[in-house]
């Protein structure tokens, strides 16, 4: 199948003050748009026209870097802008912060987690909370892995992401990446969230 | 030893408009300076705390490979900047190891710049000498260095997306294009 770029929920600033208008703009139209446009040009004509998303990147050891980057970068790029809302922020609720609490301690501890995972990537990479299993757990990757990925170190259903490429916030915060993973709790759209948990 | 962040070689916007004051401000002074800083703290009290940033390179792991190798990798890259034409440099061994290797200038500087658009993720595209004497481009992810490996580093483009973001955005290749026009190839040939 050709994959396509999904719409965006929202319009290019409604994140704002958080993500920045511009910076959305050329996230999606362009990185985004990239990785979607690369990964349908390295499938053509393979037997991988006929997978989903999900099934490429679990079986990821056998393809190609190309595909690995870009079919990574169309899939995680999917997620992030999925769960984020201009209504969200707030708390978790109902199973979902009940498993935090169980996993975690707390919603709070989580947000420590998922920040210090997010600080510490160094390089490019994403931030994730995934559940494995039932479970809750808290990781990055480097470029554009991710856990649903058979290569990838701890592997899961990724229910949370987190973007650390310098692109994601380097117009608005440049170096000051600490900045933008704050910001981000504000967006976080926890019903979404919640439904990849179930 | 106590790191020290270098100053910049030339003023900040030395080198407008290919790469902007305002990026040269965040490059150095606060991604460079921070790997400095960092380096300084992660050293301390460990047996890299008397080391030079080479035997750093050569031997450390994790934070300090990483933060000794990226202070290393932006001296190295601001360095090398200025206004020379390579044409002054017509009978030298640079210039023979080029053309010896590569055929012409331009061909290098294709390939070069080839790699460069095609490194994914963070990461460095160099030209390297080999202990052999021949001239080689790698690609390296993150804060990786050349020197680990037994490769004599020459010429260096950050390819981090900092370098080059508010300046060119997405557009990596316009980025590339313009650092050709920045290059002191009397530094280049002097380190070769
Ligand atoms: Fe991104
Ligand atoms: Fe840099």
């Amino acid at each position: 199948m050709t994959f396509e770029l999904p719409k965006l929920d929202y319009a290019y600033d409604a994140l704002e003050p958080y993500i920045d208008a511009r910076t959305m703009e050329i996230h999606y139209t362009k990185h985004h748009a990239a990785y979607t446009n690369n990964l349908n040009n390295a499938i053509k004509g393979t037997e991988l026209e006929t997978k989903s998303i999900d099934e490429i990147l679990k079986n990821i050891s056998k393809q190609t870097m190309v595909i690995r980057n870009n079919g990574g970068g169309f899939y995680n790029h999917n997620l992030f802008w999925d769960i984020m809302s201009p209504k969200g922020g707030g708390e978790p609720k109902g199973d979902l912060l009940q498993a935090i609490q169980r996993d975690f301690g707390s919603f709070e501890k989580l947000k420590e987690l998922f920040n210090a995972a997010a600080t510490t990537r160094f390089g490019s990479g994403w931030a994730w909370l995934i559940n494995q299993n039932g479970k809750l757990i808290v990781n990055s990757t480097p470029n554009q892995d991710n856990p649903l990925m058979d290569i990838a170190e701890i592997k899961g259903i990724p229910i949370l992401a987190l973007d650390v490429w310098e692109h994601a916030y380097y117009l608005k915060y440049q170096n000051r990446r600490i900045e933008y993973i704050d910001a981000f709790w504000n967006v976080v759209n926890w019903e979404k969230v919640a439904k990849r948990f179930l | 030893m106590i790191f020290e962040l270098p100053k910049l070689p030339y003023a900040y916007d030395a080198l407008e408009p290919m790469i902007s004051k305002r990026t040269l401000e965040f490059h150095h002074d606060k991604h460079h300076a921070a790997y400095v800083n960092n380096l300084n703290n992660l050293i301390k009290g460990t047996i890299f705390e008397k080391a030079d940033l080479e035997t750093i390179i050569k031997e450390s792991e994790g934070g300090i490979f990483n933060n000794g190798a990226q202070v290393w990798n932006h001296t190295f890259y601001f360095e090398q900047f200025g206004k020379d034409k390579f044409d002054l440099l017509k009978n030298g061994a640079f210039s023979d190891a080029i053309y010896r290797d590569y055929g012409s200038l331009d061909i290098f500087k294709d390939k070069f710049s080839t790699a460069a658009k095609s490194l994914f993720g963070s990461g460095w595209t160099w030209l390297v000498k080999k202990p052999n004497g021949a001239l080689e481009i790698i690609q390296t992810s993150n804060a990786a260095n050349p020197l680990r490996d037994g490769l004599k580093p020459i010429l260096t483009c950050d390819v981090w997306e900092h370098a080059y973001y508010i300046d060119y955005q997405n557009r990596r290749p316009d980025y590339i294009e313009s650092f050709w026009k920045l290059i002191d190839w009397n530094i280049i040939a002097a380190r070769y």
